[in-house]
């Protein structure tokens, strides 16, 4: 604003007019407009430490420290051995290493967060420093880190070199066809792990049966959890049908600890418990729970993180799934949550951790804010980027929805395209999928037969092929559902014996990948930190481990893996843009004739509108972007002008395929001066004769959206500058659509047919045009 | 074990580089539990639980890679194989918060642990969560 606004009356001189604004506005419109979009539905909450609402720190943060004598820790962080809560002991006791503690706990804090990004310094320096490190110290340290800093860290300091990921596979009806069809779906689109749980508790044998056979499809190697009551998770892993765990939750406070139910050694006791039985184990934490349960002491998110961190090392779990979790969305709503939430990430793979990094209960209701949730652990990389991506629809995810879903899937799958980062998923075409699809609902089909568990129709299979979610689906509802998940549990049924139903109906592969899992408990193999399988092999922090030392060591996509990532489905390339024409061409040659009347001339007649057309103009591009045929384009064109009382003429261009310069070129070949030029993609300018290149009268750039009714008020327009008027310029009304993320790819394949066909200093040429029957 | 080294990293996955010394309870190796057995019924699911051995052996590659605490909890987890599902789970709802009434509880919980199961580690551990149940009042009745 180059003029000074009105000062406030009690500054203005006396008598000096004021400008007054009536009726008074009381709002700018702009903050209604604010109102609608999905971010408010997000609730943010004030930054209040006393409350429990601060993330990285809280004035009831104990400073770190420790003192140990005669081999025993006699404080740590401040608070003497005689005043621990139950967790300080537990930490003293199994987390730390008093041979690295003095050493560790006397580098500055700075100095350690240097070294965390500092490619140089090996991680297995710091992750011998971490054993020696109190939670306060390590949340001291985490806490020195900027977002992108924590994000190189976590890339540097996560356990297995190969990123992967893990998937929900729940429906809202406990129905067991939909759970196999869509277990074999998400093992198809790359999850290391799938994990389910139950709309109704007693389902969860039932659940356990169709995932373990749903996985199964395909390939082999797939983990599957079914998370249920503690007792009985643990027994379906007994009967062989799940391979992992994760839902032994721990907490960062004494109080929090005894109203989950458990106590440090209760749960290590369980892990230990969950190892005796083969069966790979990881504990539950994360920022925001202690807050949600009411005993946060008045202490950050992270440092409590931290306890979480220390005691999960303590007890000896090869991993964590933390980053929030169930208390993400809590965390989100405070000033820095969601770096915390990758700060506590990064102490668990510092705490050297296999980390299912979290990015699973749906966090914001902007998309945006997803999108920027997500990226650091795409780009970084992660032993298991979500701990739970909703593979299925959201609506379907018993856990809760995801912060992406199976309606965000290839919008993930595109990002790992757009960055070149590996996020563990892979895309699969439409045709492999329904025969998957179809076959793990003919497999759980033929189990639940042979077992005497159920007969489905073919009817309630064909609805579950097809079905993007339950919503669709005629098939078992829970209460269907319970009577099968009792039979199971009540006759003892295990593994072999859905091993022996499917070999024996045929599924011979499907049984053998069902025992491939099954058998990695004899050796134990998996239980070792971040492992998963890949290719039939087990990888893990031990055989694979990450060793990042700067650009060219680390995790790097293969040429083909490359190409697996990039190949999303519908790409346009050159053949199918001019295979598109092609389908145009014929229809074209009915509407409209072009007749080559030879080399055009400057005209005489002041009321003569030259129409410029580009060189492949109706000769290899027959449709604008919008889709109209280039003969109704014409027919508008000529119509406009005639419809002012001039003459058009139309003229092709061989020199120049550039809309400026087409509408430029016409101009002065136009008695009037004023001219058209329009690209066969429909992109369109009115010029005149002694005008700049780019200085046009009115551009039509937007060709996706013009239609036949704005080139006929163009040609009427350009028709009103060559009789001297100055009509009201065209304007095409826009919704700010991303033009070019839609038309780009198109535009640039189009435009270079046009530009092949461009000669230098070629004539311009008489074009007669004889629109046939239906174009008029 | 004490008549051979101790197992590292490079030995590996043990099912890929040590298939030799992976066997299941009944000795078998991994290359008799196939399809067929199973579905001769020669295979049970009792053939495809880990042993205390392969535990013991995963332990000490946990240990070799950097991982003590990972490493001692597999050695525990050696120790819990043979106890019967109802023990464990019993053991557990006593360690949670109020279930026992005091110490002795406890104590009786890993007296058993050693002298059943002789798993010496793991009733350790349960000892030492007597002592800090007690100093923290964790046998507080909660329902």
């Amino acid at each position: 604003m180059s003029d000074k606004p009105q000062r406030s009356s009690a500054n203005s001189s006396a008598g000096a007019p004021q400008i007054k604004v009536n009726p008074k506005v009381n709002r700018w419109r702009r903050f209604a407009d604010w109102d609608e979009r999905p971010l408010r539905l997000d609730r943010f909450a004030v930054e209040d430490a006393a409350a429990g609402f601060a993330a990285f720190s809280s004035p009831n943060d104990p400073k770190p420290g420790l003192e140990i004598a005669g081999g025993k820790v006699k404080s740590m962080d401040g608070i003497a051995a005689a005043d621990f809560d139950m967790i300080d002991i537990f930490i003293a006791h199994h987390h730390l290493d008093l041979d690295v503690a003095l050493e560790a706990m006397a580098i500055p804090s700075p100095e350690i967060a240097r070294m965390l990004v500092d490619m140089n310094v090996p991680r297995a320096k710091l992750v011998r420093l971490a054993h020696g490190m109190t939670p306060a110290k390590l949340a001291e340290v985490v806490a020195e880190l900027s977002a992108i800093e924590i994000a190189f860290a976590y890339s540097k300091m996560r356990a297995r070199h190969t990123p992967g990921n893990q998937g929900h596979v729940t429906n809202a009806k406990d129905d067991p066809l939909q759970l196999a069809a869509d277990a074999a779906t998400a093992v198809a689109f790359g999850f290391d792990e799938i994990e389910t749980t139950m709309r109704v508790a007693r389902n969860a044998w039932s659940n356990a049966i169709a995932c373990a056979v749903g996985a199964a499809i395909g390939r082999w190697g797939t983990l599957f959890q079914c998370s249920s009551e503690e007792a009985e998770e643990l027994q379906i892993g007994m009967a062989g049908f799940s391979s992992y765990a994760e839902t032994v939750s721990v907490y960062g406070t004494e109080r929090s600890f005894i109203d989950g139910d458990d106590t440090p050694w209760s749960k290590a006791f369980l892990s230990t418990a969950y190892a005796s039985r083969g069966i790979k184990m990881r504990c539950t934490s994360g920022a925001g729970s202690e807050l949600l349960m009411g005993f946060h002491e008045s202490k950050s998110l992270l440092y409590l993180e931290a306890r979480c961190l220390c005691l999960q090392r303590g007890m000896g779990v090869q991993g964590t799934q933390n980053g929030g979790i169930d208390g993400a969305p809590i965390t989100c709503t405070v000033p820095g949550g969601m770096r915390e939430l990758m700060a506590e990430n990064l102490l668990a793979v510092w705490l050297d951790l296999e980390c299912a990094s979290g990015n699973d209960a749906a966090a914001t209701e902007s998309e945006i804010r997803v999108g920027a949730k997500i990226l650091p652990y795409l780009i970084a990389g992660s032993d298991l980027i979500c701990s739970g991506f909703g593979s299925i629809l959201a609506y379907d995810n018993s856990f809760n929805p995801s912060l992406m879903n199976g309606e965000e899937m290839e919008d993930f799958l595109v990002l790992q395209r757009d960055f070149e980062a590996d996020g563990g998923l892979t895309p699969v075409g439409e045709t492999e999928i329904i025969e998957l699809r179809s076959k793990a609902v003919q497999a759980i089909a033929a189990v639940l037969e042979e077992l005497d568990l159920g007969r489905p129709t073919p009817d309630m299979m064909a609805s579950v092929v097809a079905a993007s979610g339950s919503a669709q689906t005629e098939s078992y509802m829970p209460r269907d559902v319970a009577v099968i998940s009792e039979a199971i549990k009540a006759r003892g049924i295990n593994v072999i014996d859905v091993i022996r139903a499917l070999a024996k109906r045929g599924f011979r592969e499907a049984a053998q990948n069902l025992l491939n899992v099954v058998k990695l408990r004899v050796s134990g193999d998996y239980l070792q930190t971040s492992a998963i399988v890949r290719d039939g092999k087990i990888i893990s922090a031990v055989n694979d481990p990450n060793e990042y030392l700067g650009p060219g060591t680390g995790y790097r996509l293969s040429a083909q893996r490359r190409q697996e990532i990039a190949n999303i489905r519908d790409v346009l390339d050159r053949d199918e843009v001019l295979r598109t024409e092609g389908r145009h061409a014929k229809g074209e040659s009915r509407l409209i004739q072009y007749r080559s009347m030879g080399e055009a001339q400057p005209g005489t007649d002041a009321k003569e509108v030259v129409i410029g057309i580009s060189p492949a103009f109706g000769l290899k591009i027959f449709r604008t972007l919008a889709g109209h045929p280039l003969s109704a384009v014409l027919d508008a064109l000529t119509a406009g002008i005639r419809a002012k009382g001039c003459k058009p003429r139309v003229v092709r261009l061989h020199h120049t395929a550039d809309t400026s310069f087409l509408g430029l070129s016409a101009a002065r070949l136009a008695g009037s001066g004023v001219g058209i030029g329009i690209q066969a993609k429909g992109t369109a300018v009115i010029h005149q004769r002694d005008r700049l290149p780019h200085h046009n009268l009115e551009l039509f750039s937007n060709a996706p959206i013009t239609r036949l009714e704005h080139y006929r008020r163009l040609a009427e327009n350009a028709a009103s500058y060559a009789l001297g008027e100055h009509p009201e310029p065209v304007v095409v009304p826009t919704k700010g659509e991303a033009m070019g993320a839609r038309f780009h790819a198109q535009v640039a394949l189009i435009y270079a047919i046009e530009t092949e066909l461009t000669r230098d200093g070629a004539a311009p040429e008489n074009v007669e045009i004889s629109l046939l029957e239906a174009a008029q | 074990m004490s008549e051979r080294r101790k197992l590292g990293t490079a030995d590996y996955p043990l099912a890929e580089k040590r298939p030799d010394l992976v066997r299941t309870r009944k000795g078998r190796p991994l290359a008799e539990l196939t399809l067929a057995a199973i579905e001769a019924g020669e295979v049970a699911l009792e053939d495809l639980r880990i042993t205390p051995q392969a535990l013991r052996q995963q332990a000490e590659i946990a240990t070799a890679a950097g991982r003590p605490t990972l490493g001692r909890n597999f050695d525990r987890a050696a120790e819990l194989i043979d106890v019967p599902q109802d023990v464990i789970l019993s053991i557990y709802e006593l360690l949670r918060p109020g279930r026992a009434k005091g110490k002795a509880d406890l104590l009786d919980a890993a007296r058993l642990l050693r002298q059943s199961y002789k798993a010496e580690k793991m009733a350790a551990f349960i000892e030492e969560a007597a002592e800090v149940y007690e100093r923290r009042g964790l046998f507080a009745k909660r329902f």
